[in-house]
């Protein structure tokens, strides 16, 4: 009768679906499966890269479901959201039950039900339950938290016992474990930051590039580099990296300290890891004293030559809507199918049709750039880029390093952690501990007395069956040992 | 000295546990078994010897740290675990057939550290994002918690060999069953054994064969010969709670490996998770056991599913552990 209102009810409807356990096991296995597609497809390259290993039509394929980035893509995100309120509902909805159970006074207790019990021992004694009224309560009162006695009408007693009624609270921290590091993932996403700077040894910098966007982001301090060492072992795998790094403020040092892999710097929410390095020498010469250099962009529609400086990871504004260009990187020996072309100049044209292409500036060869169009099918033929002014191709000379360094900031740190130590607690409650009841009854039977030991467990029932045993052995022997 | 030729022996002491073991079983010999747990001991304390003298030694070359920094030695520690837990079991539940199914995995792994060429028993430097305190706490978790799940596979296949035919037929399982294990072995094969797909996809399909051949002979033994080999089993309740202990143990242990790693990750890249294949593929192990322990919990699952999920996890934990060298990522250090 009332179920079939419940039903027809939307909201009972969609809460009855989000409180099923078969959703759970549909879900945990969906993403198992698919988080697979993950680990074969290497996850955020460029779509150059992607468009070489898969063709046209599998990039665009995979681009369209999301699977360059899949663990951030909507129906990724869409099966954790499902699993989050799963769990949620899954849990409100047993814990509602078990509550009253967990949380009553004076658990009530049915001799009745014991007696129907699977382990259950049973013996006689030469003592009347008068004398066993005495010595059985402590003995059960030794392994059993709570525990009373109970008449029984014919000259008998029960002693009930029983402990860990709150461990069936236990699968509850597991689940809230989880909904926290869920939770805090999102804060981290939300409130967060991750990006990198490199910093060249004496140099200091206010500005680090994020990595999801690639924007620039301003802190409220500069980091100086003070210097930058790497050590190899004889067998010339390396041993440290390890950068001296103070924190300005206003232009004063407010904080030193070096930093190595795993030995982070934190000031003021924001940490400082290791990351990379390298050396800066060639680039440096390319680029004038100031970290710039001298583009010239090339405009085939009118002809026009426009001269940019540009600096690395600055953007260029261009006219006539030819879009964007920001200088990514200098490599000292550029490799094009098999040519070393030298030192070339690597950067990124943001076309106004939303793509992205690569454009290679070799020093060497001004007009290398007007191949670019036959190289890539995305490269609008419109600009041609090359370096105007005569840098000389430069040699790897006076080693100079930089270091690489990743600064985040992760205000949801605290509440993974905090789900990261309650799944700990969580799973050994669950796993390792249980709610425990054990009843010992005795019925007088002339001068002798007839006892019968039953217990339960919610979980672990060869456990729960050693018990009864060894408590059976103990009240008919007196001996504690086996 | 490194403690390698320790470890060489510890191989076929192993070996030679399983042996005893087998022998013990097949031929109803008890006193057969007694000799195995001795052998199984003498392995686990040569096997304690290797890994200790690698530990001096390694101080002694100056670049002290403890064992469990690339393949080799995470796998000697692994076998370490297996023999730990199995021998806990036997004395817990004094069953030796159990030994049967367990050691010879101590012995593959220990061998197979040994043998693979390209696997370096050589004691190496720690490189920077390796030195940290984390290391040794991720290592030892991961480890009892991959252990854990490798007895509850044998545990498990005991169950099956048992059981499987007296069981209710579960459809989908039959025909699902063949192809997961091809797919599994090819995996396998190209992972372990050889270096292309091919010849992987090749050799999968042999051994797939010999197994339907053993299990098709195995089914028409005469009723009281096949008697005479299963009743010294554990009964069905005790393996099936042996399954279950065992990998709930490995489930808490994984957890806590994978957590450890999470925060050992934070302290040197900057981030707690990132979808690297290793961190990736624990969790689609990490999955496939929550998965198990509610089907099992829940609804009730017993019995053969639990033991096809069990063997199905541990395939993923095998995965996890070699396969994702294929991959690409950041936990190379343990590549081969």
């Amino acid at each position: 009768m009332s179920d079939r209102e419940i039903s027809a009810d939307p909201f009972a409807k969609i809460w009855k679906f989000f409180a099923s356990v078969r959703l759970t096991i549909g879900l945990l296995l969906t993403l198992a499966a698919t988080s697979i597609i993950g680990t074969l497809i290497p996850q955020n390259e460029s779509p150059e890269a992607y468009l070489r290993t898969f063709g046209p039509f599998l990039s665009r394929l995979f681009d369209v479901l999301g699977l360059f980035d899949m663990y951030h893509c909507w129906w990724f995100q869409s099966l954790m959201l499902l699993l989050a309120t799963n769990v949620l509902i899954c849990s409100i909805e047993r814990l509602s039950s078990t509550w009253p159970v967990i949380f009553v006074k004076n658990p009530s207790f049915n001799v009745e039900r014991f007696r129907r019990l699977k382990p259950k021992e049973e013996f006689s004694d030469s003592r009347n339950a008068g004398a066993l009224k005495d010595s059985y309560p402590s003995i059960i009162a030794r392994s059993f938290r709570y525990w009373r006695v109970e008449e029984i009408d014919n000259n008998g007693f029960a002693v009930y016992g029983e402990k860990g009624r709150w461990t069936r609270l236990g699968v509850y921290i597991v689940h809230l474990s989880v909904i926290l590091m869920l939770v805090g993932g999102v804060i981290g996403s939300i409130f967060g930051f991750e990006g990198f700077v490199n910093i060249a040894e004496g140099d200091s910098a206010q500005q680090i590039r994020l990595r999801n966007s690639g924007e620039m982001r301003t802190l409220d301090f500069a980091i100086r580099c003070d210097d930058f060492d790497v050590s190899f072992y004889e067998t010339g795998a390396p041993k440290e990296f390890r950068s001296r790094l103070t924190i300005l403020e206003h232009d004063k040092p407010v904080l030193s300290k070096d930093i190595i892999v795993n030995d982070p710097l934190h000031y003021k929410g924001i940490s400082i890891f290791q990351s990379s390095y390298g050396q800066l020498a060639p680039q440096d010469q390319a680029l004038t004293p100031q970290g710039e250099v001298t583009l010239s962009f090339t405009s085939k529609a009118t002809g026009m030559i426009y001269e940019k400086k540009a600096a690395i990871g600055r953007q260029i504004e261009l006219p006539e809507n030819l879009g964007k260009f920001v200088l990514k990187e200098f490599i000292s020996a550029y490799n094009f199918k098999g040519n070393d072309l030298g030192g070339a100049f690597v950067g990124i044209l943001y076309q106004t049709d939303g793509a992205q292409v690569e454009v290679v500036l070799p020093i060497r060869f001004p007009s290398f750039d007007r191949m670019g169009p036959m190289f890539n099918q995305y490269r609008k033929d419109n600009v041609f880029i090359s370096v105007s002014d005569l840098v000389a191709d430069p040699t790897p000379a006076t080693v100079r390093y930089f270091t690489g360094l990743q600064v985040t900031r992760d205000p949801g740190v605290l509440v993974v952690y905090a789900g990261f130590i309650l799944m700990i607690v969580g799973c050994y409650i669950t796993f390792f501990m249980s709610h425990q009841q054990i009843c010992v009854e005795v019925v007088e039977k002339g001068k002798r007395s007839r006892i019968m030991v039953s217990g339960t467990s919610n979980k672990n029932k060869l456990g729960n069956e050693r018990k009864v045993k060894k408590i059976a052995h103990t009240l008919a022997t007196g001996d504690q040992r086996s | 000295m490194s403690g390698s030729f320790l470890l060489s022996i510890a191989t076929f002491i192993y070996g030679g546990a399983g042996f005893f073991y087998i022998f013990a079983w097949i031929f109803r010999k008890p006193a057969a078994g007694a000799v195995a747990t001795w052998i199984a001991i003498l392995g686990f304390i040569v096997n304690t010897a290797g890994i200790l003298i690698r530990w001096i030694g390694s101080y002694k070359l100056g670049i002290g740290h403890a064992p469990f920094s690339n393949l080799y030695e995470s796998l000697v520690f692994f076998a370490w675990v297996i023999a730990l837990i199995y021998l806990i079991i036997e004395r817990k539940f004094g069953n030796r057939i159990v030994g049967a199914f367990t050691t010879p995995i101590a012995c593959l792994a220990l061998a197979y550290a040994s043998l693979k060429p390209g696997i370096t028993s050589d004691i190496q430097p720690l490189i920077p994002a390796l030195k940290s305190n984390w290391l040794i706490a991720h290592v030892i978790t991961c480890f009892v918690g991959y252990a854990s799940f490798a007895i509850a596979f044998g545990v498990s296949s005991m169950y099956l060999i048992k059981y499987s035919g007296d069981e209710e037929k579960i459809i989908w399982m039959d025909i699902v069953k063949p192809l997961v294990l091809y797919v599994i072995l090819a995996l396998f094969c190209r992972v372990l054994l050889v270096g292309n797909w091919t010849l992987a996809v090749i050799i999968a399909l042999p051994i797939c064969f010999i197994f339907y051949a053993v299990v098709l002979l195995a089914r028409r033994m005469p009723v009281d010969y096949k008697n005479r080999l299963l009743d010294k089993f554990p009964e069905k309740r005790v393996l099936d709670e042996l399954t279950h202990q065992l990998i709930v143990l490995g489930f808490l242990f994984l957890s806590a490996g994978i957590i450890t790693g999470a925060v050992w990750a934070n302290s040197a890249w900057g981030r707690y998770w990132g979808w690297d294949p290793k961190e990736t593929w624990s969790l689609i192990t990490w999955f496939i056991y929550a998965t198990l322990l509610h089907a099992r919990t829940v609804r009730g699952w017993h019995g053969k599913r639990i033991a096809f999920l069990s063997m199905f996890g541990f395939a993923a934990v095998l995965f996890t552990y070699f396969g994702v060298n294929l991959l690409p990522g950041l936990h190379s250090y343990g590549a081969i």
